[in-house]
């Protein structure tokens, strides 16, 4: 399995016929993508490597039953096409596009939330599910299907990551890249929440950075609700305080958003922190082994495991009691 | 982007709050001459970017012209945290009776512009925010809604007791609201707000930190820019559309994506070296950015080698490597360089590479850890 992307996706790219657009549109195809559609006003009916363009996401969504948006468009018109995705139903909306003012973001994030759509961005890469879906503009070859779900604030670092992990035999479920600026739709605990439910995922990696108070945040949620081990890096330790660090949201300001802060939270947490992007995959392997040799000690709670399924196989109906049940079942242990 | 205290006191002053009245001047004659034109007691006010400047000796009362102008001659020129001073504002002294500290900031955990008010004001608020957080009221304000005069009212009602005051302040507060959206500002800051003994409340300092996603729609705030107050080289990177920061160490880095660039740094940390910068060549891989980025650092001379990390995705490696043999005919440098390039083109790249004859190496680790053993032979 795999979060927020699959073989299900019916992607929709908006701005395709720009420079961007047109390439990734292309790549994603190649890549296997169900991509059905793209947006610029004033190019419908026309076609960019043989997918349709529309006027507008509300005739692409109407002709094609695209169900994920992705968006290229410039910095000044990007949150517009949020709202026009959003508007015409779409539920997830991934924004590539760089540059975005974060006052528009706080004015748009409201309205993607009340019409229940996600939004992943802006400034990232998007998402890859390998072997079933690419949603943006990470680079297809160097990921792998396999069981590990990684999330990232950066692009080129998760690449790093990525690489190293396939590298080591050590595949992937989702890889995120939610975005390096200040007011972004989707965080990491989304995230975590989302690999904690996919049964496929067995182990995490989350790379942050310096800024904000997300990856403290995070900590305090992994231990409380995650069973399945999560090992992170955090870039920016040499980084002086008060300067942006490329990111929009990679700055230390006023004493907060350190490195050191983020990796003390983590590791308080019981979250394994590498010192380099090569060393992620060895403590995710150490990490996933006591995992596993901790749910071999206890048999009573091998047995509630079992129990649960048995249980929801009973229960049949109604999927979405599978993750609740199991949740209650690995917290009584 | 951050703008000197006087600019940000005109956009406050546009919007209508009142702030007292004052010039800006680079030379101590001229304040001798506001001054005098005010016949008043004044403050001549150091004008950096940095923060700290009180503290620093930025900030004087001049009972006279003649003190405002010995007072101007002793700040300009000054050195407060790296920034000389270039310019002073005279400012009519006001007289305080109590100070407050308003604020708005862009909240990333909530996602909505947070008020900040406290009674203890005219110092750190960092530090009451720190030290005594319950002095400190917020109110974090629904972007679509807007701030409401009512709330304004409640946030003033924490700050002053007579209605005369509250009022004044929660217009202040409206006003200040406007500010931080007309100009798409990240920070907006009255530190201190006082109350005169005539029961007016005045902003007597102003400060306001842009947005840089936001300037293209801000050509007036852009213009505003202090170019001189930075250093050159970040100056010249931001021209090559580079995202650079200098920092004093040996190991010159160019890296694309600024995840990557800040890993490499810490890495350059991690196995005893320095950092010289940091630098983000982005997403494109124009081959003319990889020779801006090594012109940049080669003219920090504190460098002594560079480290050059490509995780080719969007970016081409075949791309960087010509980038890179133009910079070597161009520049011809004067220290060692090693590369790893990665990724999408990576053979292409290494074809093109071959006429310069380069160091490489396939790993961030190990190009990281030859960067700093070849700084040390040129050390």
């Amino acid at each position: 399995m795999s979060i927020f992307i699959d073989k299900k996706t019916k992607l929709l790219v908006q701005g395709i016929t720009g420079r961007d657009g047109s390439f990734h549109a292309a790549q994603m195809k190649k890549y296997g993508t169900n991509v059905v559609a793209g947006v610029t006003p004033g190019k419908g009916s026309t076609k960019v490597a043989g997918i349709p363009v529309f006027n507008t996401v509300q005739e692409a969504v109407e002709k094609t039953k695209a169900n994920t948006s992705v968006i290229y468009v410039p910095p000044a018109f990007a949150v517009d096409a949020i709202y026009e995705a959003v508007a015409a139903g779409i539920k997830l909306v991934v924004c590539v596009t760089e540059g975005v003012p974060a006052n528009d973001m706080m004015k748009v994030m409201p309205f993607v939330k009340e019409h229940g759509a996600r939004l992943i961005g802006p400034n990232c890469p998007g998402l890859i599910s390998p072997d079933k879906s690419k949603v943006g503009i990470l680079p297809g070859n160097i990921v792998k299907k396999g069981n590990i779900g990684v999330i990232s604030r950066s692009g080129t670092l998760t690449y790093e990551a990525i690489w190293a992990l396939t590298f080591e035999g050590m595949g992937q479920t989702t890889c995120v890249g939610i975005g390096g600026d200040q007011v972004i739709g989707t965080n990491f605990i989304d995230c975590l929440e989302a690999f904690e439910a996919d049964k496929s995922t067995k182990g995490i990696v989350m790379l942050g950075e310096i800024g904000g108070s997300d990856e403290e945040v995070a900590a305090k949620y992994i231990k409380k609700n995650l069973t399945k081990p999560v090992v992170s890096f955090i870039a920016g330790q040499a980084a002086p305080p008060g300067k942006r660090m490329g990111h929009a949201g990679a700055i230390v300001s006023g004493g907060s958003g350190t490195a050191k802060d983020k990796i003390e939270a983590l590791t308080k947490a019981g979250v394994p922190v590498a010192g380099s992007p090569t060393e992620i995959p060895q403590l995710l392997k150490e990490a996933m082994k006591k995992a596993r040799a901790k749910a071999a000690a206890k048999p009573g709670k091998k047995a509630a495991t079992k129990k649960t399924v048995i249980r929801k196989t009973k229960a049949a109906p109604a999927k979405k009691t599978k993750p609740a049940g199991k949740t209650t079942a690995r917290k009584r242990k | 982007m951050k703008v000197h205290e006087y600019q940000a006191r005109q956009l406050f002053a546009d919007h209508g709050i009142p702030v007292p009245e004052g010039e800006t001047t680079d030379s101590y004659t001229e304040a001798f001459e506001i001054a005098e034109r005010f016949n008043k007691p004044v403050m001549v006010k150091a004008q950096v970017l940095v923060g700290g400047r009180g503290k620093a000796g930025g900030v004087k009362y001049a009972e006279n012209a003649e003190a405002a102008r010995v007072l101007a001659t002793n700040i300009l020129g000054m050195d407060i945290k790296g920034e000389t001073v270039r310019q002073v504002l005279i400012s009519v002294a006001a007289d305080i009776l109590s100070e407050s500290y308003v604020g708005i900031i862009l909240d990333r955990v909530t996602q909505r512009p947070v008020f900040m008010v406290s009674s203890a004001g005219g110092v750190d608020i960092e530090e009451v925010a720190a030290k005594t957080p319950e002095k400190i009221h917020k109110l974090a304000v629904d972007p679509v809604v807007g701030l409401k005069p009512f709330q304004a009212r409640n946030l003033a009602y924490k700050l002053f007791r007579d209605i005369g005051q509250v009022r004044q302040t929660a217009d202040i507060l409206m006003k200040l609201y406007d500010v931080f959206w007309n100009v798409d500002a990240s920070l907006v800051e009255i530190n201190p707000l006082i109350t005169t003994p005539g029961g007016d409340v005045v902003a007597i300092d102003a400060k306001l930190n842009i947005d840089d996603n936001a300037l293209f729609r801000r050509p007036r705030i852009a213009e505003m820019r202090d170019v001189e107050a930075e250093d050159p080289a970040e100056v010249k990177a931001r021209e090559a559309d580079l995202s650079f920061v200098k920092l004093d160490g040996s190991i010159g880095c160019i890296v694309n994506g600024a995840g990557l660039a800040m890993t490499t740094m810490d890495l350059v940390k991690r196995y005893g070296g320095d950092p010289a910068n940091f630098l983000d060549i982005g997403g494109s891989s124009n081959p003319q950015k990889v020779v801006a980025a090594m012109d940049i650092i080669l003219s920090d001379p504190n460098v002594r080698s560079i480290l050059i990390n490509i995780f080719g995705g969007i970016t081409r490696c075949d791309d960087v490597a010509n980038g890179i043999v133009e910079a070597f005919s161009q520049l011809k440098p004067s220290v060692p360089v090693v590369v790893r390039l990665t990724g999408t083109n990576e053979k292409q790249a290494r074809k093109i590479l071959s006429s310069v004859d380069l160091p490489s190496a396939d790993t961030l680790d190990k190009v990281v850890k030859k960067a700093i053993e070849l700084a040390g032979e040129t050390a």
